[in-house]
């Protein structure tokens, strides 16, 4: 005889409870955790590489860099930046997981750093999918991407702390409608935190590193 | 691509409560999916066809029930849902919004048979 089985569970739910043993792991050792999600090119290793100029001499950071094809192209120009970065190769596939950050977590010297920085894979759709159990999110777009990103790729303007804008020194050439493009992350996500920044000339990556700062101070500041 | 993960949570979990139901087939898996989640059900299906072979889900049929974005405008409270693109509240045009629906990715429940 045939019949039917309630389930009602969330199909994501194994990756997330993975990524909860990953939050615990990372406040046990009093490190912020922050996932970066773009798609490629936007910046991400630069931008990274700013925020550690920036904020080298404040906050000790770390990062975990994941690609698809075995490299090390983003993690060598970290360590030569002077921080430790692990390169997490994800076979092929398209996002970084719970499990795979759960994997790069003992090479990471967490009880020396204070920020840890994740940068995903860069891709619009499936990171969105995957919690790492980081802190918090932040994408990076940037002006040659086109302004409609928002509305092609919602999720992943869900659920962010701060997006920022990079490439900006590139506006007066392209047809980059900022009010448009900030106007769908908002809709998706009010609360959202916007830099304008450009990696090239050095703008905005001051309020950015100030910013993500007290962040850190915040979460490592005990609530009373 | 990061549908067959995805797949393959869908497999286990149906196959863990198939398995707890003494089922001797998964006959039918029903999937809820917010139009904001970013799954693609021909993806899921593809997979699904490929992975689910051999197991009690074998042969199963995937539903898929596609829950519209709704959304809620925090300035003027108008609720309304999303047809098409992303737009701002169409009564106010704020876009201080909340989701309120659109996000679900679960499932359901299963039908199996048994051997009774």
């Amino acid at each position: 005889m045939s019949k039917i089985v309630n389930v009602v569970e969330e199909i994501m739910s194994s990756n997330d409870d993975l990524a909860a043993q990953n939050r615990t792991r990372l406040d046990t050792a009093h490190v912020l955790g922050m996932n970066i999600m773009a798609s490629p090119g936007s910046g991400k290793t630069s931008v990274i590489l700013q925020t550690i100029e920036a904020l080298k001499d404040k906050l000790r950071l770390a990062v975990v860099e994941g690609d698809t094809a075995p490299v090390s192209i983003d993690a060598d120009k970290v360590i030569l930046a002077g921080m430790p970065a692990v390169q997490i190769n994800t076979g092929g596939s398209c996002h970084l997981d719970a499990v795979m950050l759960r994997q790069a977590l003992p090479e990471v010297p967490l009880d020396d750093i204070d920020l840890l920085i994740v940068e995903n894979v860069g891709n619009l759709i499936c990171p969105a999918s995957f919690s790492l159990g980081t802190h918090f999110n932040v994408v990076i777009a940037s002006v040659p991407e086109g302004d409609d990103k928002p509305y092609k790729y919602p999720k992943i303007y869900r659920g962010i702390d701060a997006l920022i804008l990079n490439k900006i020194d590139l506006l007066p050439y392209i047809d980059f409608d900022v009010d448009y493009f900030k106007r769908g992350v908002q809709i998706l996500n009010p609360n959202v935190v916007f830099f304008d920044v450009s990696c090239k000339t050095g703008e905005g990556i001051a309020a950015w590193a100030a910013w993500l700062k007290q962040r850190v101070q915040a979460f490592q500041t005990p609530a009373n | 691509m990061h549908e067959l993960p995805i797949t393959q949570s869908i497999l286990r979990i149906a196959n863990e409560h198939g398995e707890k139901s003494s089922a001797t087939r998964v006959t039918d898996l029903y999937l809820v999916i917010g139009q904001l989640s970013s799954i693609v059900d021909d993806s899921i299906q593809f997979y699904w066809d490929i992975i689910s072979k051999g197991t009690l889900c074998e042969g199963a049929t995937l539903h898929f029930e596609r829950i519209p974005a709704k959304l809620l405008c925090l300035d003027c409270s108008t609720t309304y849902t999303l047809d098409g693109e992303l737009s701002a509240c169409p009564q106010c045009n704020s876009t201080r919004i909340t989701v309120q629906a659109g996000e679900e990715f679960r499932m359901d429940s299963i039908e199996i048979e048994t051997g009774d």
